[in-house]
């Protein structure tokens, strides 16, 4: 990371912590789910991004992440923090497990399975053997935390600094686990993977161990979905969420950290937007977004922006370039 | 023993219409190497378009041949003006535009209809044909006209120059251009008849499932599943494929797991179908050359 | 009047230019060859004429510019390609290929005669009718895309390597039914080739093109007496 990223990095980071204070403790909420969300994207954006492999099914990791810190809170009495590490350990084991079988599976085939896994979800969650568990059709309901040490805060506004903490170590790990040996081995199968192979990469182990990572990241972010909503249903976890945490990352940009941000920003916010334009169909304004999100960026909004700073960029050192002299630009009519 | 001879023939009823919407999933595919997530939408909104004739005085059968005319125009004009701008993008970006498109046909159909369940006339007697007892007579009639469908798909594909044309254009679009095909009309022309082949089966089904906004979701999932047991590459292995599924769909909720956890159930079993023979019973196996 | 002109023709694949700036014509009937060694520009050369790579310049065919026009509508002017690596729709069986041949043709009783008449010329495809086109040999799918080019029934006929993996003999089979095809039917032919000595033998008139330019031309005759080209291109 060079000096210029941290810092607007460091910027960043002071706007998220000013963030509450500026506006209102509903937005507050809405901005810890979109916190919440960006967890969750980059850990599908770890498995399809840098990995090749699609899921339409991880609304059911985010689920049982969800749902293994409500039964913890709800019926064991675990306080809401110990609840993360559970949810993800038990998201990476169930994500480690799918994910062998699944291995034999490429393309369309592992989306089906995983397709399959997110419609059956809702019907596992409303079982009656488990409803001793999850509460049926009727779901279970969380206390909110207070704010520890007596801090001057509102629950909304502790819990989004709570979030934002988890999401940055959260994004720290994954930086550093996407740019050493293990990344460079995903990537290298995405692209690859015979060749991965003949290098001496282990396939089977790394693909496996993305998809539990992957489930990891997208269970801790169930977890704190869990606290923020204090509520949890089999219905709220049906397959619509999985293919919206799908067009999150193809809209914010795939195989990027920042572009799980983005992501996480258009579907918590386009929605609303959509809404507000249209009361009676909603969902089809929201549609449009999409598609015209696409028709603009089809590398998604990372993608736009790199190409935007690349452009500013030879703009810039054009600019500086003395009378008389031409440089070259990809974009010169001579070349296209 | 009745009981099971009543649910596999249940079955081939709603196999019908698997198989029929999976073969409008595997001609996208095979031309474009995608799986159209709208289909299931698509023939719900021709569903209602069809529901709405009868209601205006049509007859069944002038508003059954008037659906399914509209339904490959919408298919043309979908394919010309939402999906050629990101041809050339992605496949995510252009999954994504197959999602938009499913939210958008079913917000406007919940818009237009209300979400509220209609019923849809069968234009089949009430009273079982000959007398017998295992199926109704809509469940005869629906698999008489798949089936009919399907061998006017296979004559239409194997026997015209059109047919020809669009087998080339998906299996080669560099040649087919060589040989004066409008490669992109084929496409467009490929998803009015997958268009029109999912108002079939749309309007084939709604007796059964009910009109309403989500009645394709479930079958989308069987079809896609269909699609793939059958091999992706093989139309007819895609109506083996939805055939096979919906009489274990069947059989299977009726008889082992109850209605409950039918569709995970099924759908685990696919999928072990599928990790035994990854290219499903009728599919190419991939050779990579590296 | 030439059946085909080509003025400063240029195209390039992404930031990298094949083509900068080559012309040549061809007369109506005539038989034309590019030489030129791997990675010249001659396929280009070809891809160009029938829209097939964004291109600068012009290109007339009898008269009309051709240039920025789509693929599918110059071969509807009557320019049949027959692409390097042969375009074989290898699901379909071997009269379907040649079937699509005639896709554009509204004549329905002479495109019947017409296949009679390839599977005349070529009697081993007539063997593989019903045959799935991919399963045949790389001669007999050279055959095939010869015959599915003339189907068409072009004016000009493009021939990107037809020699390219063949045997000796066949290679000389191909070349004397290209030579009746001109003769009998008039088909103009622009032919691309690595076997310089072969074309030379076949054509009337010859260009030779280095690295994107043409750096000679003229009749076949003179060309093949041409020290330079004797050296590098016919090795004796």
């Amino acid at each position: 990371m060079n000096q210029r990223t941290l810092t607007v990095v460091a910027v960043l980071l002071l706007l998220a912590c000013a963030l509450p204070f500026l506006v209102s403790n509903y937005r507050t909420f809405q901005f810890t789910l979109v916190l919440v969300y960006a967890i969750a994207l980059l850990g599908l954006n770890i498995l399809t991004g840098y990995n090749g492999q699609i899921s339409l099914g991880h609304g059911a990791f985010y689920a049982i992440g969800a749902y293994t810190a409500a039964i913890l809170m709800d019926r064991f009495g675990v306080p809401y923090w110990a609840t993360l590490p559970v949810a993800g350990a038990v998201c990476l084991a169930v994500g480690f497990l799918f994910g062998l079988p699944a291995l034999r599976l490429e393309g369309l085939y592992l989306a089906l399975a995983t397709f399959a896994l997110g419609v059956s979800m809702p019907q596992l969650l409303k079982y009656h053997h488990f409803e001793k568990w999850t509460g049926g059709v009727q779901g279970i309901v969380i206390t909110k935390p207070d704010p520890p040490f007596g801090l001057p805060l509102n629950p909304d506004q502790w819990l989004y600094y709570f979030t934002l903490a988890v999401m940055v170590l959260m994004f720290v790990l994954a930086w550093n686990l996407l740019r050493g040996r293990v990344g460079r081995a995903m990537v290298a199968i995405r692209d690859h993977h015979i060749a991965a192979e003949a290098m001496g990469i282990n396939t089977a182990m790394v693909k496996s161990l993305t998809f539990g990572v992957s489930a990891f990241y997208t269970g801790v972010a169930g977890a704190l979905g869990a606290i923020a909503i204090q509520f949890v249903a089999p219905d709220s976890f049906n397959i619509f969420l999985s293919i919206v945490f799908l067009v999150g990352i193809a809209i914010g940009g795939l195989a990027s950290i920042p572009g799980a941000i983005y992501g996480a920003l258009f579907i918590q916010f386009v929605p609303n937007i959509a809404d507000e334009i249209s009361k009676a169909a909603p969902w089809a304004v929201f549609g449009i977004f999409m598609i015209g999100f696409v028709y603009v960026m089809p590398l998604g909004v990372n993608g736009a922006i790199r190409m935007l700073l690349a452009r500013l960029g030879r703009k810039a050192q054009n600019n500086r370039s003395t009378a008389g002299v031409t440089r070259p630009t990809i974009n010169s009519p001579e070349e296209v | 023993m009745d009981a099971l001879i009543h649910q596999v023939l249940a079955g081939l009823a709603t196999g019908g219409i698997y198989a029929s919407v999976a073969l409008a999933l595997v001609m996208i595919y095979q031309a474009t190497h995608l799986v159209n997530f709208a289909q299931g939408e698509l023939a719900m909104f021709c569903t209602y378009l069809a529901w709405t004739l009868i209601n205006a005085g049509f007859g069944y059968w002038p508003a059954f041949l008037l659906t399914v005319g509209l339904a490959f125009v919408l298919g043309v004009v979908i394919e010309r003006v939402v999906i050629r701008p990101v041809e050339n993008s992605p496949v995510l970006a252009v999954v994504v535009v197959f999602i938009g498109l499913l939210v958008i046909l079913n917000s406007i159909a919940v818009w237009i209809y209300t979400g509220t369940i209609k019923t849809f006339p069968s234009p089949f007697p009430t009273e079982p044909l000959f007398g017998n007892k295992f199926m109704s007579s809509h469940e005869i009639g629906a698999i008489v006209v798949t089936l009919i469908m399907l061998l006017l798909l296979y004559a239409f594909f194997r026997f015209t120059p059109l047919g020809l044309a669009m087998r080339a254009a998906a299996q080669n679009p560099a040649s087919a251009k060589l040989v004066g095909i409008r490669v992109g009309w084929m496409l467009a022309l490929g998803w009015g008849l997958a268009a029109a082949i999912g108002a079939v089966a749309g309007m084939m089904v709604a007796p059964i499932v009910f009109l309403e906004p989500n009645m394709m979701g479930g079958i989308l999932l069987y079809a896609f599943a269909a699609a793939l047991v059958g091999g992706v590459d093989s139309p007819g292995g895609a109506v083996f494929g939805g055939f096979l599924v919906g009489v274990l769909e069947n059989v299977l909720g009726a008889f082992v797991i109850g209605n409950e956890l039918k569709l995970a159930v099924a759908l685990v079993l696919i999928i072990g179908v599928l990790v035994v023979k990854p290219s499903g019973f009728f599919g190419k196996v991939h050779i990579t050359r590296v | 009047m030439a059946l085909l002109e080509v003025a400063g023709l240029r195209a390039a694949y992404g930031p990298t230019r094949v083509l900068h700036g080559i012309s040549f014509e061809l007369a109506e009937g005539s038989i034309t060859t590019v030489l030129g060694a791997n990675g010249a520009g001659k396929t280009t050369t070809l891809r160009a004429l029938c829209g097939m790579v964004r291109t600068e310049g012009e290109i007339r065919f009898g008269g009309r510019r051709i240039d920025g026009r789509a693929t599918e509508d110059i071969v509807r002017l009557g320019i049949a390609h027959v692409p390097d690596g042969r375009g074989t729709f290898v699901n379909l069986t071997t009269e379907e290929n040649l079937r699509l041949g005639a896709y554009t043709r509204k004549d329905r009783p002479e495109v019947e005669t017409d296949l009679e008449r390839m599977f005349a010329y070529f009697p081993r495809l007539k063997e593989r009718r019903a045959q799935q086109a991919g399963t045949l040999s790389g001669g007999e799918q050279q055959m095939l895309a010869v015959s599915r080019a003339l189907m068409l029934k072009p004016t000009l006929l493009l021939l990107d390597e037809p020699s390219f993996g063949l045997a000796p003999l066949l290679v000389r089979e191909i070349f004397e039914i290209m030579r009746t095809i001109n003769q009998r039917e008039r088909v103009s032919i622009l032919l691309v080739e690595q076997n310089a000595a072969m074309a030379l033998d076949l054509a009337e008139h010859a260009y030779l093109i280095e690295t994107g330019r043409v750096v000679l031309s003229g009749p076949a005759d003179a060309i093949k007496r041409d020290e330079a080209v004797r050296r590098s291109y016919l090795g004796y």
